[in-house]
């Protein structure tokens, strides 16, 4: 198949719509302004619904509506706006509601910049909102991969009964590059049933009832325990990760999304200075590949782990995690909107291995 | 192996992202691996722009530009800002009609283009980037006329189809400037 020109924001909008989503709720803001942008237009195309909503407090809560009512749905926005959805998405991890969030992050706190950053981690993968739950996070590092996970990403939603976040930065949103529609595009009437959903019992059944609220402790109890057993599964299943040159190398860097493509830029440095040096990129960084982390760093080759970030230090905690100890991990970020070069990226591995 | 790495920088509206996005469109329409970057932000509303492309027959590692190998300025500022970044042996095209000065490094090649007098020549101001993307094409020779000419027919349909043949020459103008 013919390769085509996609901008990030714009393949996201596109593959979403491939994956059978039909309503997107969502109000803009830069850097991910072209995804409502795109769906204004493309989604009446379709039959579907597109509506600027009120709020970003609006939108998630007509995704929590629509997805009660068995839809696949979306909504969309960048870090502030983010911040003002996660009461909702709290809410539909509560009544096990799926639906895709794509945030595409900017420079914070607050309402810091519009350029790129990665300052949301804690928030996407610790949970913004209260309670105890679980999001699955993609972290996309290039357009292809925009595009593959968003279509798996309506798919894992759905099977798992949970909110799926896609978590991009600023410079995956508004980046073009060549990609391939690897999938065929998805009915909606092709979906599998979903039972759960409240569709109208015609009289011919119980009704279905959509809530978080368990009053009772013991009942909320078992509810927090069944949701304990699903995320147990997520984590079993879902982890994805991937590998450059990490066998054998000196130092390994760990990045995801933009940081990880310039972790191998200033791999490619310290190569022509004799050192090697691979990456280790987490796909999903939530459920974090702690595991296959662990066996990278226990090589007897390697001396230093770097964790390469747009932000003063979120992942590096997992990274730790990971390590656990049995290899130094350090940390080199940039945050607020600058993005941390190679050459200070292959710096940082120099000062780590004592250069 | 090619590696190009490539910042185009202008004021906004004078079509700095167009000759980008049709620098990558060539290129993967040729088989060639790219990546288009723009700066995005307040500086869009009146002020710079620039957009990062790396083509290559290789992957594409970073889509960032710190030290290009090709620099098309298209005002002064854009020349100020990028001229010591370009790697010693790399290419500045410079748009002669409103920057006032000369490249001033001795180990980077410089190629002068009177875009606005073409262009005010054609009949039609906005073709101007257009003889820059010309003038590049044929000062590194790797994207092929023909190809753009075909990306171009690909945008400029239906009441725009005669606009084709107008980019086409202002193309070829600014490939003429390459060889004075």
């Amino acid at each position: 198949m013919a390769k085509e020109l996609w901008k990030g924001n714009e393949a996201i909008a596109e593959a979403a719509i491939r994956a059978g989503c039909r309503c997107y709720f969502g109000y803009p803001i830069t850097p991910q302004s072209e995804i409502p942008e795109y769906m204004s237009l493309h989604m009446p195309k379709v039959g579907g619904v597109f509506l600027q909503s009120e709020s970003e407090i609006a939108a998630i809560n007509m995704v929590y509506g629509a997805s009660g009512a068995g839809a696949r749905v979306m909504t969309s926005s960048s870090s502030p706006g983010v911040s003002l959805k996660q009461e909702g998405i709290s809410y539909m991890c509560g009544a096990e509601l799926p639906g895709v969030i794509v945030n595409v992050m900017r420079g914070g706190p607050g309402l810091g910049t519009i350029q790129p950053a990665q300052g949301d981690y804690f928030q996407a993968t610790r949970g913004g909102g209260n309670g105890d739950y679980r999001l699955i996070v993609f972290a996309p590092a290039n357009i292809q991969e925009v595009v593959d996970l968003m279509q798996e990403a309506f798919e894992l939603a759905d099977q798992y009964r949970m909110p799926v976040m896609m978590l991009l930065d600023g410079m995956i949103g508004q980046m073009m590059e060549p990609i391939e529609w690897k999938k065929p595009p998805v009915s909606p009437d092709d979906l599998p049933e979903k039972p759960w959903a409240t569709t109208g019992t015609k009289e011919g059944r119980a009704p279905n009832i959509i809530n978080s609220l368990f009053i009772d402790p013991e009942a909320c109890n078992v509810h927090n325990k069944r949701l304990e057993e699903k995320y147990r599964r997520v984590i079993e299943s879902e982890q994805r990760y991937e590998t450059n040159d990490t066998d054998g190398a000196e130092v390994i860097f760990v990045a995801y999304g933009t940081p990880a493509r310039l972790a191998r830029a200033a791999a490619g440095l310290l190569e022509k200075e004799g050192i090697k040096a691979g990456v280790f990129r987490p796909v999903t960084v939530w459920p974090y590949p702690y595991e296959a982390l662990h066996e990278v760093s226990l090589q007897d080759s390697v001396k230093a782990i770097v964790t390469v970030e747009m932000s003063t230090g979120q992942m590096v905690d997992d990274v730790r995690i990971g390590v656990n100890g049995v290899k130094p991990v350090s940390f080199i970020g940039q945050a607020g909107g600058v993005i941390p070069t190679p050459r200070e990226v292959a710096n940082a591995a120099l000062k780590a291995l004592g250069r | 192996m090619a590696y190009h790495e490539i910042i185009v920088a202008g004021f906004g509206g004078q079509g700095v992202m167009s000759i980008g996005t049709t620098m990558a469109e060539t290129a993967m329409a040729q088989g060639l691996n790219v990546s288009w970057l723009p700066s995005y932000g307040p500086e869009m509303r009146g002020g710079t722009a620039n957009c990062n492309v790396v083509i290559a027959d290789t992957e594409i590692i970073s889509p960032i530009v710190l030290e290009p190998s090709e620099l098309i300025a298209m005002n002064q500022p854009s020349l100020d800002k990028f001229e010591p970044a370009v790697k010693p042996g790399g290419l500045i095209l410079v748009n002669q009609s409103i920057v006032e000065r000369k490249v001033q490094r001795d180990d980077v090649q410089a190629i002068y283009v009177p875009s606005l007098e073409i262009a005010s020549e054609l009949g039609n101001m906005r073709v101007a980037n257009m003889t820059m993307l010309g003038a590049y094409i044929e000062a590194t020779k790797y994207l092929k006329f023909e190809t753009v000419v075909d990306i171009l027919r690909n945008i400029f349909t239906g009441k725009k189809a005669h606009l084709v043949e107008l980019n086409e020459v202002a193309l070829q103008r600014g490939a003429d400037c390459v060889n004075r």
